[in-house]
């Protein structure tokens, strides 16, 4: 089936069943690589990116179903152009292995979008969904404190 | 050409090798002196290295960065002595990613690094007669990196530097003493700034001198936090791990193996996953198959569409039946006593007051690590090469090639960055089914990629265990502490595996955490028995202390609580005359929490110790009553790592392995029917989450020479202390694991 498909700005032509997740679009097909492969059914959070500006588990929605542009975290921003949630993460050096992280970060992106000033409680009711096997989430939920501080120009 | 310098007082050998473009400097150690370091029959053996060419300052490490940070600190370790920005250098995970220095070293003939050893790793040295053999597997386990990396890399570095100062001198026709160094040049006494780039052919041509390391006072990198050299591509994504690899032409595979775990495949019909559009290939196994394909999406679907009728798993069908197995370890002739301090049954015999005896038992677990098993590789032929994220680099190479139908020459093996390892990255069966899935498609690279189910079904789980525990006290001290535990070894599977022998005689890793502990206790037994199973065990993040600090510091405190004592200060008493760095952490981290040994009603603390690793960890965790569920507050961790050569990346170290013991404490359980795993997901084998994961403090000691281990070393005591301290909340001993059998969590 011809699909349209916007990811972090460029519009892609595909022919590929309306069944096929997001997640194996992206990584499979256009090789962005950034959102992870963690369990496939929605339960760990790793393969986290926006659509219409909203944190999705690109592993549980197929493409037919997606009815808005894409961003990925190679879309949130890159080297030379980090995005504030980015440079909290190198701040305090957040990630351990690092597998989770792409995931982490998508998913307090779209928080801090809806929620500019979270308290903790708001911010591990986000979270809740993102597993890390390296337990980094302390310095996960202090790095979201400091980007949302930043955005606001605090 | 090569030139050797000898540092006799250490028997440590500097010595350089001239290769294309520039010059490598490595650190030898031998076990007695030797005329020529690159004769390996001497005894030599290779350690981590420093390339300096065109390109820049390379260092070459056989330690693989699953999380660790090793990277940074064996980085900063170098640039401290060599004068030159840390983050200027390039850290490769050796020994296959570049041919000309296997060219000039390792085709040298020289075998690989002498490591501290941990329990299992001495044990297999044992029974093979010497460790070379073993320490050859270079695997990145027991935490032994930066210990073994410490005096080695600053030495390169140091060499390193004086070398290119000799270039130098020379060429510029003044006294080496005259030069300075400095941001990676020569400086002149006139202000010539002479690169190393520029230098290093030549340096080449000049013996190492000996030099002289510097003090920690004059530390610039050591001692300090440093940004981690892979954070930047972790967060922007750009970080590839195994399953990230992408190869022009490249195909995606899936595998499903029987889930009867032993079990072999009765018959296939490979029409209905042939069928889907897509579909290339259906590869069969040896007990399951792969499906080749255009997206791992259809491979995955494909797998499962295959019609397959199972054989039945050779293993004890259940929990029970395994169970049972462990249990009647305890009725054959022991394996090993580790320790048998004064008498411990006559002390049982003659004690004043009654004998407190307590069996305990764990699960078995998986390492569940986020980025599942998978390997990407390129079969041409007479040629292999594979990315695959691995502890363990020749076992891996070697796998593969056996796989492949090639010899080990022909493999070509790349490490990549690796989503979690917690020893399930030592083992080479995934890089062994990607060889001969790219085997079976010559000529196509390809991707074979396990499901979350796949991973979770087909490991080398942490073994169950029982522990049979018996002790007395009188005068407020333990007088007796019997400790009997049964598990099949993990040991012994790793040497028929690694090594094609199983290691007889006394089993060290079995018992380590357990009969190593810096108590005194006058009457004190250890001793291990092992449970004959063939099912799949393997290296969990700190191994047998896994389970044995859960056993002892659960026992400690039944003891202590006989003895109508402080838990915290009973075990100040039987540490602190045997070992006073130990006792130091329990008393930091006593200050650290404000131990009072009272807690208010509703609220619960307990403490637990655990000295493995070359690193005294001492834990305090917390927890309160919301509703009628638990919720695990606060942790506090003080460690002494001796010398903490980067506090922020042994503060995350520290904090991941209390969770990781505690997840596994909570919710961690592997339970069988008919020889299958019946955990899927992370549904069923859930792991500790954000909100779950208490507030965590971390003080860093610093009292003993050498720095100590920090991957593992925070994780035995994580689940005594919760269990102690449950126990202050509820007055119930949990004595089996996970708490979530018994309690609700919030
Ligand atoms: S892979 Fe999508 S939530 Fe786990
Ligand atoms: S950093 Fe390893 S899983 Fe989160």
């Amino acid at each position: 089936m011809p699909f349209r498909l916007t990811v972090n700005g460029t519009t892609e032509e595909l022919d590929l069943p309306a069944e096929i997740p997001l997640l194996w679009v992206l990584r499979d097909v256009l090789g962005l690589t950034g959102a992870k492969y963690g369990c496939g059914i929605a339960a760990c959070g790793s393969c986290t990116v926006h659509v219409n500006g909203r944190a999705v588990r690109a592993c549980g929605m197929p493409l037919g179903e997606v009815d808005g542009p894409v961003t990925t975290i190679e879309g949130l921003g890159g080297p030379g152009r980090l995005a504030p949630l980015q440079e909290a993460w190198i701040a305090h050096q957040a990630a351990q292995c690092g597998y989770c992280q792409p995931g982490q970060i998508m998913q307090a992106a779209a928080l801090l979008a809806d929620n500019p000033d979270p308290s903790d409680a708001d911010i591990d009711a986000a979270m809740d969904g993102v597993l890390c096997r390296c337990g980094a989430y302390s310095r996960i939920r202090a790095a979201i404190r400091d980007a949302a501080g930043a955005m606001r120009g605090g | 050409m090569s030139r050797w310098g000898r540092i006799t007082r250490r028997t440590l050998v500097l010595g350089s090798v001239a290769v294309a473009g520039g010059v490598a400097f490595g650190i030898w150690q031998t076990r007695r002196p030797v005329e020529n370091p690159l004769v390996p029959e001497q005894g030599v053996t290779l350690n981590p290295y420093v390339i300096i060419d065109r390109q820049g300052t390379t260092i070459i490490v056989p330690r693989a960065e699953m999380g660790q940070g090793v990277h940074t600190t064996l980085a900063a370790l170098v640039a401290e002595e060599l004068d030159i920005a840390f983050d200027s250098i390039r850290v490769i995970h050796g020994p296959a990613a570049d041919a000309y220095y296997n060219a000039a070293l390792l085709r040298a003939g020289v075998p690989f690094a002498e490591y501290a050893q941990s329990g299992w790793q001495q044990t297999v040295s044992g029974a093979v007669g010497r460790a070379g053999r073993v320490l050859a597997l270079q695997i990145t386990a027991g935490s032994t990196s930066v210990i073994d990396a410490y005096e080695r890399m600053r030495l390169a570095g140091a060499g390193a530097r004086e070398t290119l100062k000799m270039a130098a001198a020379d060429r510029l026709g003044v006294p080496r003493a005259a030069l300075e160094t400095e941001d990676g040049a020569v400086i002149a006494p006139d202000g010539t700034r002479l690169s190393y780039r520029e230098l290093a052919q030549e340096a080449a041509d000049f013996p190492v001198p000996e030099p002289n390391l510097r003090d920690p006072s004059e530390w610039r990198y050591l001692g300090r936090s440093l940004p981690r050299t892979d954070m930047r591509d972790k967060v922007t994504g750009a970080a590839v791990f195994a399953c990230d690899v992408r190869l022009p032409g490249m195909r995606f595979a899936a595998v499903r193996r029987n889930p009867h775990l032993g079990g072999g495949m009765h018959s296939l019909d490979a029409a209905p996953a042939e069928e889907m559009p897509g579909v290339e290939r259906v590869i069969e196994l040896e007990d399951g198959i792969a499906v080749v394909a255009d997206t791992t999406w259809t491979a995955m679907r494909a797998a499962g569409a295959a019609r397959i009728a199972w054989g039945p798993s050779s293993h004890p069908p259940d929990t029970a039946a395994l169970f049972d197995v462990i249990e009647e370890a305890f009725d054959t002739p022991y394996n090993a006593r580790l320790r048998d301090d004064g008498d411990a049954p006559a002390a049982l015999a003659a004690a004043e007051g009654p004998v407190i005896e307590a069996e305990y038992q764990v699960p078995f677990l998986a390492h569940a690590t986020m980025e599942p098993m998978n390997a990407t590789a390129h079969h041409t032929g007479d040629a292999l090469e594979i990315w695959t994220g691995n502890q363990a680099p020749i076992l891996h190479r070697d796998a593969a090639a056996a796989a492949a139908g090639l010899d080990a020459d022909a493999v070509t093996i790349h490490t990549t960055f690796m989503g979690g390892g917690f020893g399930r990255r030592i083992e080479t069966d995934f890089t062994a089914i990607a060889a001969q899935v790219a085997r079976a498609v010559e000529g196509t690279p390809v991707q074979v990629a396990w499901s979350r189910e796949e991973d979770m079904r087909h490991g080398y789980f942490r073994p169950g265990a029982r522990a049979r525990m018996r002790g007395a006290v009188a005068q407020g001290r333990a007088q007796v502490l019997e400790a009997q535990v049964a598990a099949p070894s993990v040991t012994r599977q790793a040497g028929q595996r690694f090594l094609g022998l199983s290691a007889p005689g006394p089993d060290r890793g079995h018992l380590e955490g357990l009969f190593d502990q810096p108590y005194a206790i006058a009457n004190y037994a250890v001793t291990g028995f092992l449970a004959e199973l063939a099912l799949p065990v393997g290296f969990w993040r700190s191994v047998g202390a896994s389970f044995n600090g859960f056993f002892h510091e659960s026992f400690i405190d039944e003891l202590a609580h006989a003895a109508g004592r402080d838990p915290l200060a009973f075990r100040l008493d039987h540490i602190r005359d045997e070992h006073a760095a130990s006792a130091r952490t329990l008393e930091v981290v006593r200050d650290m929490a404000g131990w009072t040994g009272q807690t208010p009603e509703g609220m619960g603390r307990g403490v637990a110790f655990s000295f493995g690793f070359g690193t005294p960890v001492a834990e305090i965790v917390e927890v309160g009553l919301e509703g009628d569920a638990v919720r695990i507050r606060n942790a506090w961790i003080a460690c002494d790592v001796g010398r903490a050569l980067d506090p922020g990346i042994i503060r995350a170290q520290m904090e991941s392995g209390l969770i990781f013991g505690l997840s596994a404490a909570v919710h961690g359980e592997i339970t069988f029917a008919e020889g299958a795993v019946k955990q899927r997901n992370f549904t069923d084998y859930e792991i500790l989450r954000m909100s779950r994961t208490p507030r965590i403090e971390v003080e860093i000691l610093e009292q003993r020479a050498h720095p100590g281990g920090v991957g593992e070393a925070a994780t035995p005591a994580a689940a005594p202390a919760l269990v102690n301290a449950l126990f202050d909340l509820t007055g119930e001993r949990y004595r089996t694991l996970p708490l979530s059998r018994h309690l609700r969590f919030a």
